[in-house]
């Protein structure tokens, strides 16, 4: 795939955003602070306030760009995308998938296969530089995600794949503390929050769980599916459903890793967070600019695809699961592969 | 048939289908890639090619970017550039003369005629005159390479805009083998032709990880 990831977020306040020929200028206070070329761009996320000119918009939206607001606390606001790309039949059959209890539950299985496989290898990883003491625990997390994987594949009912999956899901963030190193200790985490984050680790769960459903919502919407109609996920007002089912099998080997290792290496310390009177914590400019800088860089990371048997990156594993669940729906797959981490 | 039924098909269309079913569908039932061809197409529209010594015969005029249709194939698009020749023995004095513009080493001569002879069907709709003959230009060698639209051409032509009808009103994306092709198709990516021919692959991936088979162990 030809296509270079490029996203091009705004993180300084009163940001102006204006189109130049075929380029975008980036303007602070007057001044002119970079110049990307459109053809090189994929989305646009604004994390602060920012301008941008109607004349810009028009062509982002044009070239499948994809711009996305974020409010100043990292919550997702809006995201501005012209006529669906791909195909009302692809949507459609999405939609009977969707209201077909069959179709559904075998899709929500194997996203869920898909993200306690990925959340059990993530463990399996951290145990091997884990300290002594931790690996008891982590082979114990370990071995009960196992169990919970072939719980899930066995699984009839969709409510059970929901209910495994969230047990699932308690068992890992359980096994989180342990992964934490040396200094890292210091962080705390007292199990998994997030309205709004009350510790560091969650702070930066949530933002980063945000940035990547952005980019699987985008991923979706550019092979022609609409975002917000789920399987795993049940629809609701004002939530991407599909997208935060396509993350799921993504969370792990693509933020959790990343935050882990952003703080065991020191690179974020508890000094980069506020708390707030209430107790809700959030990055400091400077740590989000850092983590940003940090996932973008991630993306960039070459990983193997084991269903397609190839090498990609993890910028482009979004739009290939996208692509391979648009398959799924039109009947050319016979299931929905998700992606496995080894 | 009501406006409501109908479907156009895309000038550019025929070129896909002539090179693959699959990747036509992909490109225009699925909309696929949608910003990467048009981003495509737009440069080709700005970007002018000089034909040497075609602008200096007398009496002959050069359109470029020329909207045209068929409403009888209903079929639409635009030619690169079509000359209008002056012939006495035209109704209207003239004769439109499409000339394909092609910038790649040719991948199909079928592909390019097909693609030219559907211009000419539009342009002799449009002007009511017969439109006998065009040429593809070949950027690279410099080459022009007279077509004779004739009635094989032109039943082929006709034949790959039905196919493609077809196709738009089905919503169908065929399936197709992988073949020597996809190596020089641009949609390969998208298409993942190696995944879609074979059939329990995914179901045979999720075992897998269920049963927690490692994938390494595994062809
Ligand atoms: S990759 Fe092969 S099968 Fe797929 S569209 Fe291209 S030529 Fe056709």
């Amino acid at each position: 795939m030809t296509t270079a990831l490029n996203t091009l977020f705004i993180t300084v306040e009163g940001t102006r955003l204006n189109k130049e020929g075929e380029r975008v200028v980036v303007t602070v206070k007057d001044e002119k602070k970079a110049e990307v070329p459109l053809r090189h761009l994929r989305s646009v996320v604004c994390l602060t306030r920012a301008w941008m000119t109607p004349e810009l918009l028009e062509s982002c939206v044009e070239a499948g760009i994809h711009v996305s607001f974020f409010g100043v606390t990292g919550r997702f606001l809006a995201r501005v995308e012209g006529l669906p790309g791909g195909n009302v039949l692809l949507r459609r059959e999405q939609y009977r998938a969707a209201d077909d209890g069959g179709r559904t539950l075998a899709i929500a299985r194997a996203m869920v296969v898909g993200k306690v496989s990925n959340a059990r290898q993530f463990v399996l990883h951290a145990k091997r530089d884990a300290a002594a003491e931790q690996v008891p625990s982590l082979e114990d997390a370990a071995r009960r995600l196992a169990e919970h994987l072939r719980a899930v594949g066995r699984a009839e009912e969709l409510e059970q794949v929901r209910g495994l999956e969230g047990i699932a899901a308690r068992d890992y963030f359980e096994a989180f503390p342990g992964l934490l190193k040396g200094g890292a200790r210091r962080f705390g985490f007292d199990g998994r929050n997030r309205r709004p984050p009350r510790d560091p680790l969650n702070a930066l769960l949530s933002f980063g769980y945000a940035l990547l459903a952005q980019d699987c919502a985008g991923a979706l919407a550019g092979v022609g599916l609409d975002p917000a109609v789920g399987f795993l996920h049940e629809d609701r007002p004002g939530r991407l459903s599909l997208a935060l089912d396509l993350m799921e099998e993504l969370r792990a080997p693509v933020v959790d890793r990343l935050v882990f290792s952003l703080v065991n290496r020191g690179q974020l310390k508890p000094e980069d967070f506020k708390e707030e009177a209430a107790g809700a914590v959030m990055l400091r400019d400077e740590a989000r600019k850092a983590f940003l800088v940090a996932y973008q860089a991630a993306k960039q990371v070459e990983v193997q695809h084991v269903f397609l048997g190839q090498q990609t990156s993890w910028g482009l594993v979004p739009h290939l699961q996208a692509l391979l669940l648009a398959r799924t729906l039109r009947g050319e797959l016979d299931g929905y592969p998700p992606f496995a981490v080894r | 048939m009501t406006s409501a039924s109908e479907t156009w098909v895309a000038l550019s269309a025929l070129q896909h289908l002539l090179f693959c079913e699959r990747q036509a569908a992909l490109i225009h039932v699925e909309q696929l890639w949608r910003e990467d061809v048009r981003t495509a197409t737009g440069r080709l529209l700005h970007e002018r090619v000089d034909l040497p010594g075609h602008d200096a015969r007398p009496g002959r005029r050069v359109e470029r970017a020329v909207r045209l249709g068929c409403e009888r194939l209903r079929l639409v698009g635009r030619a690169d550039l079509v000359e209008y020749h002056p012939d006495a023995t035209s109704p209207t004095g003239w004769r439109p003369y499409p000339v394909e513009v092609k910038r790649a080493k040719r991948k199909s001569l079928e592909a390019d005629s097909v693609q030219l002879c559907a211009q000419a069907l539009c342009l002799e709709e449009m002007h009511g005159v017969a439109v006998p003959e065009g040429a593809l230009f070949h950027v690279a060698q410099h080459r022009r390479q007279v077509v004779m639209l004739d009635a094989r051409l032109r039943a082929r032509t006709e034949e790959a805009v039905a196919r493609m009808h077809e196709l738009l009103a089905r919503g169908h994306v065929p399936v197709v083998a992988r073949a020597p092709k996809c190596e020089s198709c641009s949609l390969e990516p998208l298409c993942m032709p190696h995944v879609t021919a074979g059939q329990r692959r995914a179901s045979d991936h999720l075992r897998r990880m269920v049963e927690l088979v490692d994938p390494e162990t595994v062809s």
